[in-house]
């Protein structure tokens, strides 16, 4: 009998497994469910003599796409062929195909999960058994809210866990990881059979795996956990200490992960306590694991140290003292048992026993701290970010650098201690590295004073020749606080250094320098008679009023002054004088000033500025409901009304720059309104053509400039919704039937009418395909009872549309204006060349000349590609030049600036002057 | 337990003639073969009479392993391969073997030239010496013989410094040689893999001192200097031609192209630019920078640093010098020294790293007298010979520019290689008496074992050798046959149905229970549940008592013990 048995198994059992689903499959089905992609497949598969040929089809066949509809024939001769097929590389081919078909949009995977399922059961091979688990978690994902489903895949994840293969066992946990329920606990099955042990929950049956033998699964155990944590399920706190031996794991993949696992726990369970190894003592879980991740940053990855850096950053909620001992690598006694506070503060920066290296000779041994003490966190961990701020990779170098200016933002008092370090950085190789630590002071500048000793190796770098290094270091200045009055005489001086050394300089140093006396007025008082040269007996000579550094000198004067009314008593008269000339030439740096016998023209401005702007805003919406109402006036009334308010919103916008981009909007908007308003009411319209020929080119001429306001309106302004665009698009379209209608009255000839009349339907047309969800807001407007007869219009004839228009035009209202939250206008102001040239370029006709253009550009979206710069020849030619996208910086929000260099050159003409223009496109 | 056995001939609790004796696993490695500056007679060389009175030391020695170039790792490799005599190979990385003669040439020159010394090895003894070098690569792991095997990690410190892990069989030994874990501005920082060795012999030059950040260093450094140069003065670094030379001159070097100076920079020395061009080849071994960027500009090509001439120190004007030899007490940096001592306006960078490592090589002689201790120690009048007094007017600043680990690096060391001993030679002896409990103070907690993991092998006994191989490999070795092993094993039911009943009932049954596994019922009059086959036959004597035969496979052991105690329990009614 056994004999018999044995025999059998040998022959026939592992062709019976195959063939037996395969009889499942009638073939005959398929073909009516697909007849031909799926036909196609088979033929070629049946044609395959070998495995290299059915795999070669099955790749050239997963290179196109397959319909939803036909995915479902062609899954089903996969499967066919799965079956019959001996070789491993291509059922895993088609295990790979099945997961990527069962993406297809509009195909719903769920009934080719038992098929997947069931050569799960039989597969042999490891890998394909990998990639069918791969399948079935795409699946999965597929059909995230069949809980039936999951709970199967799931149960299927359970049986496989045990597999010998790394990548089933990989598989496993990542279908855990995606699927594994938020609140059941499931039960977990034995390799024996379905007879349930204990029912464990998918974190614990995750967290065994924490200790698998290969690396690569310890990974995928990490992850799952990590997975399960971002769809929201509340990670347990016990697998702590198994995230924290993994941190001391021989393969980076692994240490890796457990580092962000270790993050992760932290975050969840910040102020439970955990007990220091060794000792009896206890400390909070946020601090015991950020000392923990301070000691990867010393990692033997650059990977890890990378991640162990950027982690340090978000950890906020850590203790001050735990976060001091990253500055300071030798910090060894305070990291013992704790001590009184006093006694800490006292000893913090001259304990260790350790020496420094900075004397000669101070190395010997020192006394030791009692050995029985017991460390609270390794002291691997103390000096985390000296040990990542001077690391090999700039990588590890960037994170710490942004790690702590995040800790810096929201503890001032280490913003405090790491102001030297940071400082420090500026000195690095890399200039990546030297820019953001200057960012990154300018970011928390706010928490900081810079001492003299501290300013002076931050004024340093001034010298650099990377001008964005030096723009950067000018924006921090600007944003600096500092202590005494020497400090600024300091930064001035170097300031004035950069400006000599590098002229180009020039509005930035007085940017700054514009900044640094508004903040400082108190400082610079007592040197402002040094400063300006002044003598209490002798008058000195006048300086030179064009020099830039002595315009520095007065920016920084007259900037302090502001806020400091005693000190324009210390100028001198010659003063006064380049207080009016500058106050007219650069009076976006020099403000008003309350001068003695003089009148102060603008406005007190003490009255809060945010409530101006409230008032504003306010002034805005009535001037806008007001013009509302024009629709009732009669014409002048209406007219005079759009006039005022066009003018005041107009003011409005000089006065309140935050509102400056909506003013200017709706001005023009209703520039655009009067200007049709004026049109029509023309008396010309009802007179014959030719007595009113000088009227119809005014008209013409009105007609013009709305078209190209609204052009300007729509593409000057950021920030508008598509009901503005709507409104715009209107307003354009009345414009053109206004030509279209000029056109008809003095024009001859019906040919060039009748292509003009087409050509309106056509954007009629166009207008309404565009705007359909606008439509309802233009209620009784001229395009809503334009649409109402245009069945009609399609079909008459150029002068009955004409007579039309002409009517619609004139008894249609205007819509109402809606303004969205925020309208800003794209501005571009060219720094330089200046405008009035002292010295024009001379070129040899014929060859290249560079010429450095520097423009700021504001409110301009994606400006790499909208934007151009326009040279003008004198003799009218104009080119227009598309600057490398390397050439755009973005020094802050909504704001780019432009520095590129353009070639110009022209044949015959020995040019003098060049006007260069920045175009938004 | 076959023992390893650590014998130091040099630099044991001192620093100079580095040279240690490995015995693991019955073979004989010597790590370094270092000369001591300190002493001229016999002393300077390591004892190599400990070996030589059992026998010639090629006959001991398996090989010799260099790690670096500096002279109190090599300076003594040409007096023992040529004049005591060893022909075995001598290992060294390819850079160290590039420069390591010039060392030696230079050394040569010095001792038998200047001050006249015979018997002393001769360049053709320097020359027959460097044939026997065999190249490392790193990461490279080399078959010194059939059993050891050694393989080179970066260590830093120089161009070229290796950290050499031996080994043989389960044992190995790591020696670190010299090494620096912060990276500087020419190399990076020392890396080893979690290797696990049995001893790490690791040097403890700074037991006791855990540096501060190296940025204040460079950015004090800097400072100083171009202040000086920007009130018009001179500076004059006195440094050694290798190592830290090249280190202060990217320094200066990126700090005048970013700060756009132009006042010029010297470097006096010849053997220097031989150097210079090793340090332009080999720069796989340097840090991140310079490897990312050489393909625009090779940082070693400098554009600042020109070749001083004895006639430029009278130029007016700012200047910077480089000059040889780092301790003042001769040569140019002397000359140049001076020249200048009496000007208000000049500074002199001490490079303390060349005069630590002067000191650690020759202790007392530096220490006491050369005119750069002095100057350190504060004096102010120097007695130069002749009876001449000089004034020293200018300043004097001094600066730790090291390149060994400090006492926080060794850790991070032992931390990153895990080993089961850790044995600390080059340093002295009372910091390393502090260190030591430092360590043992923070690894009390001997790190994890390594994790376990199943393996399939066999392990083959032929020709007198174990070897460890696949078993289908074994199997077609040996020309065996592979057996497969079947269990099979009857179950008596109680079932009063006709056996193709009882076969239908135990599918249902089997079906119903093992959800998840293939159950199949076989046309045939068998199951099938995965692999195991399951038939059913009544019993002679009895026909209610039906005989279930299942048969498994080994590989199935499970699911087959599995079936047959769950069909003893019988079957649902």
């Amino acid at each position: 009998m056994a004999a018999h048995l044995k025999k059998r198994v040998y022959e026939e059992f592992s062709k019976v497994v195959q063939q037996h689903p395969h009889e499942e499959v009638p073939a005959k089905k398929l073909r009516l469910t697909k007849p031909s992609k799926s036909a196609a497949l088979h033929v070629d598969l049946c044609k395959a003599s070998s495995p290299t040929d059915a795999l070669q089809y099955l790749l050239q066949f997963a290179r196109k796409p397959v319909e939803a509809d036909s995915v479902e024939g062609v899954v089903r001769i996969l499967l066919e062929h799965y079956y019959k097929e001996t070789d491993s590389s291509v059922r895993l081919k088609i295990a790979s195909l099945l997961g990527l078909l069962s993406k297809t949009q509009g195909f719903t995977p769920d009934c080719i999960v038992d098929d997947v399922i069931n050569t799960l059961n039989s597969e042999r091979s490891h890998q394909v058994l990998a990639q069918l688990l791969d399948t079935l978690l795409v699946i999965g994902t597929q059909v995230p809210e069949s809980l039936n489903m999951r709970h199967r895949l799931i149960d299927v994840a359970c049986k496989h866990l045990t597999d010998t293969y790394f990548g089933v066992r990989n598989k496993c946990l990542q279908l855990f990881g995606c699927l594994g329920s938020v609140d059941k606990p499931l039960p977990r099955e034995s390799e024996g059979g379905g007879t349930g042990m204990a029912a464990k929950d998918v974190q614990s049956i995750i967290s065994d795996y924490f200790g698998d033998q290969d690396p690569r699964v310890r990974t995928a155990a990490i992850k799952a956990m990590l997975q399960l944590h971002e769809r929201g399920m509340k990670l347990q706190q016990i697998i702590y200490n198994q995230a924290c031996k993994l941190l001391s794991d021989d393969y980076e993949q692994v240490r890796s992960a457990a580092v962000q696992m270790v993050w992760v726990l932290s975050q969840l369970y910040p102020e439970s306590i955990v007990p220091i190894p060794s000792s009896n003592e206890k400390i909070r879980l946020v601090d015991d694991s950020f000392g923990k991740i301070c000691h990867m940053v010393s990692d033997g990855s650059w990977v890890v140290r990378v991640q162990a850096a950027k982690l340090l950053g978000s950890m906020q909620q850590v203790s001050p003292h735990f976060l001091e001992q990253t500055l300071d690598k030798k910090l060894m006694s305070d990291l013992r048992r704790k001590r009184t506070a006093h006694e800490r503060a006292k000893e913090l920066y001259s304990s260790g026993e350790f020496s420094s290296g900075r004397k000669w000779a101070d190395d010997a041994p020192k006394e030791k701290v009692d050995t029985t003490a017991v460390n609270l966190i390794d002291s691997g961990a103390c000096g985390a970010f000296v040990h990542g701020l001077e690391d090999e990779m700039y990588e590890v170098r960037i994170a710490a650098v942004e790690a702590l200016c995040a800790l810096a933002q929201s503890s001032p008092s280490f913003a405090e201690k790491c102001l030297d370090f940071l400082v420090d950085m500026f000195n690095d190789e890399i200039e990546e590295v030297r820019l953001q630590s200057i960012h990154v002071l300018r970011q928390i500048s706010t928490h900081i004073t810079l001492r003299e000793d501290q300013l002076d190796t931050v004024l340093a770098v001034l010298e650099d020749s990377s001008r964005d290094i030096r723009e950067a270091l000018h924006e921090l200045l600007c944003y600096t606080n500092v202590s005494t009055k020497e400090c600024i005489q300091l930064a001035l001086l170097e300031l004035l250094k950069n400006l000599t050394k590098y002229p180009t300089d020039r509005n930035s140093v007085w940017k700054c320098l514009k900044f640094l006396g508004s903040r400082h007025p108190t400082l610079v008082l007592p040197i402002v008679p040094e400063l300006l040269s002044t003598h209490p007996y002798f008058d000195t000579p006048e300086p030179d009023m064009d020099d830039p550094a002595y315009i520095a000198v007065l920016v920084l004067v007259f900037n302090a002054a502001k806020s400091c009314p005693t000190m324009t008593a210390l100028f001198s008269d010659h003063t006064f004088r380049h207080y009016a000339y500058l106050r007219d030439s650069l009076s976006h740096l020099v403000p008003p000033l309350r001068l003695p016998g003089r009148k102060l023209t603008s406005a007190p401005e003490a009255s809060g500025l945010a409530s101006s702007v409230e008032s504003a805003q306010n002034f805005l919406k009535e001037s806008l409901t007001r013009v509302c109402s024009v629709q009732q006036l009669d014409a002048p009334g209406a007219q005079s009304l759009l006039e005022f308010t066009i003018r005041d919103l107009q003011r409005l916008g000089e006065l309140q720059t935050e509102l400056a981009g909506t003013a200017d909007f709706c001005a023009t908007y209703l520039h655009c309104q009067l200007l049709l308003m004026k049109a029509l009411q023309d008396k010309l319209w009802s007179v014959a053509v030719p007595l009113y020929l000088k009227q119809n080119a005014m008209v013409s001429g009105a007609a013009a400039q709305v078209l190209e306001e609204t052009y300007k309106l729509e593409f000057l302004y950021s920030g508008l919704e598509s009901r503005q665009i709507a409104s715009i698009h209107h307003v354009r379209l009345q414009a053109k039937a206004l030509q279209l209608v000029l056109l008809a009255r003095t024009r001859r000839g019906v040919e060039p009418l009748l292509s003009a009349c087409e050509k309106f339907l056509h954007e009629v047309d166009a207008f309404q395909r565009l705007f359909v969800t606008e439509l309802p807001h233009f209620q009784d407007s001229f395009v809503d009872k334009l649409l109402d007869i245009m069945p009609r219009l399609a079909g008459s004839k150029p002068a009955d549309l004409v007579k039309i228009l002409q009517t619609t035009l004139r008894h249609s209202c205007f819509p109402q204006l809606k303004l969205p939250e925020q309208i800003r206008r794209a501005t571009a102001a060219i720094i330089e060349p200046t405008g009035e040239s002292d010295n024009p370029l001379r070129f040899t006709s014929g060859l290249v000349v560079a010429l450095d253009v520097d423009a700021t550009l504001e409110h301009v979206q994606d400006p790499q590609t909208t934007v151009k710069v326009q040279v003008l020849y004198p003799d009218g030619q104009s080119h227009v030049i598309q600057p490398k996208p390397a050439d755009f910086r973005k020094p802050g929000p909504g704001r780019h600036r432009l520095i590129t260099q353009v070639y110009l050159s022209h044949s015959a003409w020995t040019a003098r002057i060049y006007l260069p223009r920045a175009l938004s496109d | 337990m076959p023992e390893i056995k650590v014998t130091p001939l040099g630099a044991g609790q001192d620093v100079g003639r580095s040279c240690i004796l490995v015995s693991i696993g019955g073979k004989n490695i010597m790590l370094d073969c270092g000369m001591h500056m300190g002493y001229n007679d016999d002393r300077r060389f390591p004892d190599f009479s400990y070996i030589t009175q059992n026998g010639r030391l090629t006959e001991f020695l398996d090989c010799v392993i260099i790690s670096h170039f500096h002279l109190d790792h090599c300076g003594a490799l040409p007096y023992m391969s040529e004049m005591v005599g060893y022909d075995g190979p001598i290992y060294m990385t390819h850079p160290t073997k590039a420069i390591c003669p010039i060392l030696l040439e230079d050394f040569r020159k010095i001792t038998v030239d200047k001050k006249g010394e015979t018997n002393f090895f001769t360049s053709q003894m320097i020359k027959d010496c460097m044939k026997k070098v065999v190249p490392l690569n790193l990461h490279q792991t080399v078959q010194v013989d059939d059993e050891l095997e050694i393989k080179a990690y970066y260590a830093g410190h120089v161009l070229g410094a290796a950290m050499v892990q031996i080994k043989v069989g389960s044992e190995s030994v790591v020696y670190t040689g010299d090494y620096n874990m912060t990276p500087d501005r020419h190399l990076g920082a020392a890396w080893i893999d979690k290797c696990r060795p049995d001893i790490l012999i690791s040097e403890s030059t700074y037991a006791t001192t855990i540096r501060d950040s190296k940025r204040c260093r460079e950015r004090d450094f800097l400072k100083k200097v171009h202040e000086t140069v920007e009130r018009g003065g001179k500076v004059l670094i006195p440094v050694f031609a290798l190592g830290r030379a090249q280190e202060l001159c990217i320094l200066l070097e990126t700090f005048w192209e970013r700060m756009n100076l132009k006042a010029p920079i010297y470097f006096s020395t010849g053997l220097t630019e031989k150097a210079n061009h090793y340090y332009k080849l080999f720069i796989t071994w340097t840090n991140q920078k310079i490897r990312k960027t050489f393909v625009q500009r090779n940082m070693f090509e400098f554009k600042h640093i020109k070749a001083f001439d004895r006639s430029y120190a009278d130029n007016p004007g700012p200047m910077v010098v480089f000059a040889t030899p780092g301790m003042l007490h001769a040569g140019q940096s002397l000359q140049i020294f001076k020249k200048w001592a009496g000007n208000e306006k000049n500074m002199i960078k001490e490079d303390i790293a060349a005069i630590t490592m002067y000191i650690v090589i020759m202790p007392g002689y530096c220490v006491q007298g050369t005119v750069g201790h002095k100057l350190l120690s504060g004096q102010k009048k120097l007695e130069m010979e002749g009876r001449t007094t000089l004034e020293v007017k200018l300043q004097v600043e001094y600066m730790s520019f090291s390149a060994h680990a400090d006492a926080k690096g060794i850790m991070q060391l032992i931390r990153m290689a895990e080993p089961r001993n850790v044995m600390l030679v080059h340093g002295e002896a009372k910091k390393m008496e502090f260190l030591k409990d430092k360590i043992e103070q923070e690894f009390r907690p001997l790190p994890d074992p390594k994790k376990p993991r199943t393996m399939h092998g066999t392990l083959i006994m032929k020709d007198s050798s174990l070897r460890l191989v696949s078993p289908e490999q074994a199997l077609k070795e040996l020309d065996l046959n592979e057996h497969q092993l079947r269990f099979t094993c009857r179950v008596q039911l109680q079932d009063p149905y006709s056996d193709t009943d009882t076969l239908s009932r135990v599918y249902n049954h089997l079906k119903s229970v093992l959800k998840g596994y293939t159950v199949q019922h076989l046309p045939d009059g068998t199951v099938m549940v995965e692999s195991i086959v399951l038939k059913v036959s009544s019993s002679a004597e009895d026909p209610n008592t039906k005989v279930v035969l299942l048969s498994w496979s080994y590989q199935d052991e499970d699911l087959g013990s599995f079936l047959s105690s769950l069909l003893r329990k019988g079957l649902p009614p």
